[in-house]
C-alpha cells in the first residue's frame, strides 16, 4: 500500500486528537461509519456562539491510515470556517490534497458526512435549547 | 536485509528460498541444463536422475512412495488438478462435493467452479476455535458424494485439521479425500502410510523452496485417478504435461530433505518464539487469539486488537513485514473470510494481525516486535472513538450505527 506522504505526516503527527464534552452547547459531534465496515469517525466543532465561526475541533477515528488523515485533515480544514462554509467541503478536495488512491476515496466520503453530522448536530443543540438534541 | 523490512513476519505468505536450496539449484541452471525428457543423450540423463531424486527426497518427507509424486507450478495449481480432476473422473458416481468455508481460495474457487460445471457443493461452516466438527462432516455426506477436501494447516490461523479421522470417515464411504498441505510441510509430521488421504498438495515455497514449483501427492493403494488438466506430452504418467523444469525440483527435493531433517529442532525454537510473542502480547488489555491455541502450528500467531484497525496497525509497524485479516488490506472492502468463519465481529476481524515466525526469526526480533506492538496499540487506540465509548462502558453492540 503505497501512501502519499500527506498520509504518512497525519498519521504520524495527527492534528487535534481528542474529546470536547458532548453536553456543551457550543459543541457539535459527528459520529459516523461503522466497525462493520472497519471505519469509524468521530468529529466534534466548538462554535464561538459570537461568531458563528467554528474556533476547534477534535476527531478520533478508527480506521486504516487513509481515515485517519482525512478526519485529521478536516479538523485542520473547518477551523475559522463559518458553518455554512464547513458544509462546503468536499470529499473530492480531501481526496486529491491526500493523493488518495482509488481504493480509498471512501474515507474522504466519510470524513465529509462527519462534517455534516457534526454540523447539524450543533444545529439540532440550537433549535432545542432544553437539551433534547439527539446524540450519538 | 532490505531496507524497508528488516524484520520478516510474514512466513505464512512466503519463505526465503534456504542458501542450501540456492546452491542445489544452480549447477541445473547454469552447465547441467538437460530436459529431463532428452532419453537420448546424457544431459537429458543426468536432468532425470535429479528430478528422481528430487521426488524420492518430497516423497520421505511425507511417507509416500516416488511414483505417488506429481509435479506442478505450485499447491495452487495441485488443488486445480486434485480437485477437478478427481470430481471429472469420478462424475459417474455422483456429483456432490464436500469442502470447508476456510478453505484457501485455490480451493474455494475451483469449487464454486467445479459448481459452474454442474457439481453440487457444501460449504461446511467451523467452530469458533477455527476446527471442523467430525458429526457436522458425517452429517453432511450423501450417496452421491464423491470428493472431500479439508485443508491440514490454515493459511490465516494455523490450526490443524483432524485430518487422520476425516480420512478415515471418506475412506469407509469411499470419498475421495483431498488434503491442502501446503502450509503443513515441515511443521507438522506427515505419514501417508498410515494416514487415510488420497490426494494432498505441496508447495515448495512456504518450506524454503523456490516459487513456482509444488506436486500433488496421489495415492497408488488403493489407487486414486485423475483427469489431467494439462495436456501435452504426456509427463507425469500423463496427469501433468509440461517440460519439468529441473532446478526448480531440485530445489523442491533439498528444501525437503532439509525440512525433515530440521523438523524437530526447528519447531522447538519456534515454539519458544511464538510463547515468547504471545507473553510479550497478552499483557495488551483486549486482544484475541484466533483459533485454537493447541491445535495449532507454532509458527502461527493470529491475534485481533480490539478497538484498533489492523491496517493502520499496519501502517506503524514500520520495519515489520506481517499481514492483517482487515479489509482496507485485501483488494476488495471485505474482512477475511475465515476469520468471519470463525464467529468473529467485524470489528474483531478488521482488527487483526497475522504473523508468522520461521527458520530465521531471532528473539531480538520478536522482543523489538512486541514492544513496537504495545506502543503502537495504545497509540492507536487514543485515536480510537471505539476505545472511549468502551473505556466509558458504552456497549458496542447496542449502538445504531450511521454507515454510508
Amino acid at each position: 500500500m503505497a501512501y502519499s506522504d500527506k498520509v504518512i505526516d497525519h498519521y504520524d503527527n495527527p492534528r487535534n486528537v481528542g474529546s470536547f464534552d458532548k453536553g456543551d452547547d457550543t459543541v457539535g459531534t459527528g459520529m459516523v461509519g461503522a466497525p462493520a465496515c472497519g471505519d469509524v469517525m468521530k468529529l466534534q466543532i466548538k462554535v464561538d456562539p459570537a461568531t458563528g465561526r467554528i474556533e476547534d475541533a477534535r476527531f478520533k477515528t478508527y480506521g486504516c491510515g487513509s481515515a485517519i488523515a482525512s478526519s485529521s485533515l478536516v479538523t485542520e480544514w473547518v477551523k475559522g470556517k463559518s458553518l455554512d462554509e464547513a458544509l462546503t467541503i468536499r470529499n473530492t478536495q480531501i481526496a486529491e490534497e491526500l493523493a488518495l488512491p482509488p481504493v480509498k476515496i471512501h474515507c474522504s466520503i466519510l470524513a465529509e458526512d462527519a462534517i455534516k453530522a457534526a454540523v447539524e448536530d450543533y444545529r439540532a443543540k440550537q433549535s432545542a435549547p432544553a437539551g433534547a438534541a439527539a446524540s450519538h | 536485509m532490505t531496507p524497508h523490512f528488516p524484520i520478516y513476519l510474514d512466513y505464512g505468505a512466503t519463505t526465503p528460498v534456504d542458501q542450501r536450496v540456492v546452491d542445489a539449484m544452480i549447477p541445473w541452471l547454469r552447465e547441467h541444463y538437460g530436459n529431463p525428457a532428452s532419453r537420448s543423450h546424457a544431459w537429458g540423463w543426468e536432468a532425470e536422475a535429479a528430478v528422481e531424486r528430487a521426488r524420492e527426497q518430497v516423497a520421505a518427507l511425507i511417507g509416500a512412495d516416488p511414483r505417488e509424486i506429481v509435479w506442478t507450478s505450485g499447491a495452487t495449481e495441485s488443488n486445480n488438478l486434485a480437485l477437478k480432476g478427481a470430481a471429472h473422473f469420478y462424475k459417474g458416481r455422483g456429483r456432490h462435493i464436500v469442502t470447508v468455508k476456510t478453505e484457501h481460495k485455490a480451493v474455494l474457487d475451483t469449487v464454486r467452479e467445479l459448481e459452474r460445471q454442474g457439481f453440487e457443493a457444501t460449504f461446511l461452516d467451523v467452530g469458533a476455535d477455527g476446527l471442523l466438527d467430525l458429526d457436522r462432516f458425517k452429517a453432511a455426506l450423501r450417496p452421491d458424494t464423491i470428493l472431500a477436501s479439508v485443508m491440514l494447516v490454515n493459511n490465516e490461523i494455523g490450526v490443524i485439521q483432524d485430518i487422520a479421522a476425516i480420512g478415515a470417515i471418506c475412506r469407509a464411504r469411499g470419498i475421495v479425500f483431498h488434503t491442502d498441505a501446503a502450509q503443513a510441510t515441515g511443521k507438522v509430521a506427515i505419514d501417508l502410510r498410515s494416514l487415510p488421504v488420497d490426494l494432498m498438495s505441496l508447495a515448495s515455497h512456504k518450506t524454503y523452496g523456490p516459487k513456482g514449483i509444488g506436486a500433488l501427492y496421489v495415492r497408488r493403494k488403493p489407487r486414486v485417478r485423475l483427469e489431467a488438466q494439462m495436456h501435452g506430452g504426456g509427463h507425469e504418467r500423463g496427469m501433468r504435461s509440461g517440460t519439468l523444469p529441473t532446478h526448480q525440483i531440485v530445489g523442491m527435493g533439498e528444501a525437503f530433505r532439509i525440512a525433515g531433517h530440521e523438523m524437530g529442532t526447528e519447531l522447538e525454537r519456534v515454539r519458544s518464539l511464538q510463547q515468547r510473542l504471545l507473553r510479550g502480547l497478552t499483557d495488551i488489555e483486549q486482544t484475541y487469539l484466533n483459533g485454537h491455541a493447541e491445535q495449532r502450528v507454532p509458527h502461527n500467531v493470529n491475534m485481533s486488537f480490539n478497538f484498533v484497525e489492523g491496517e493502520s496497525l499496519i501502517m506503524g509497524l514500520k520495519g515489520v513485514a506481517v499481514s492483517s485479516g482487515s479489509a482496507c488490506t485485501s483488494a476488495s472492502l471485505e474482512p477475511s473470510y475465515v476469520l468471519r468463519a470463525l464467529g468473529r465481529s467485524d470489528e474483531l476481524a478488521h482488527s487483526s494481525l497475522r504473523m508468522t515466525i520461521g527458520r530465521y526469526t531471532t528473539a531480538e526480533e520478536v522482543d523489538a516486535v512486541v514492544a513496537t506492538l504495545i506502543d503502537r496499540v495504545a497509540r492507536l487506540r487514543e485515536l480510537s472513538p471505539l476505545w472511549e465509548m468502551y473505556k466509558d462502558g458504552v456497549d458496542l453492540s447496542k449502538i445504531q450505527w450511521v454507515a454510508h
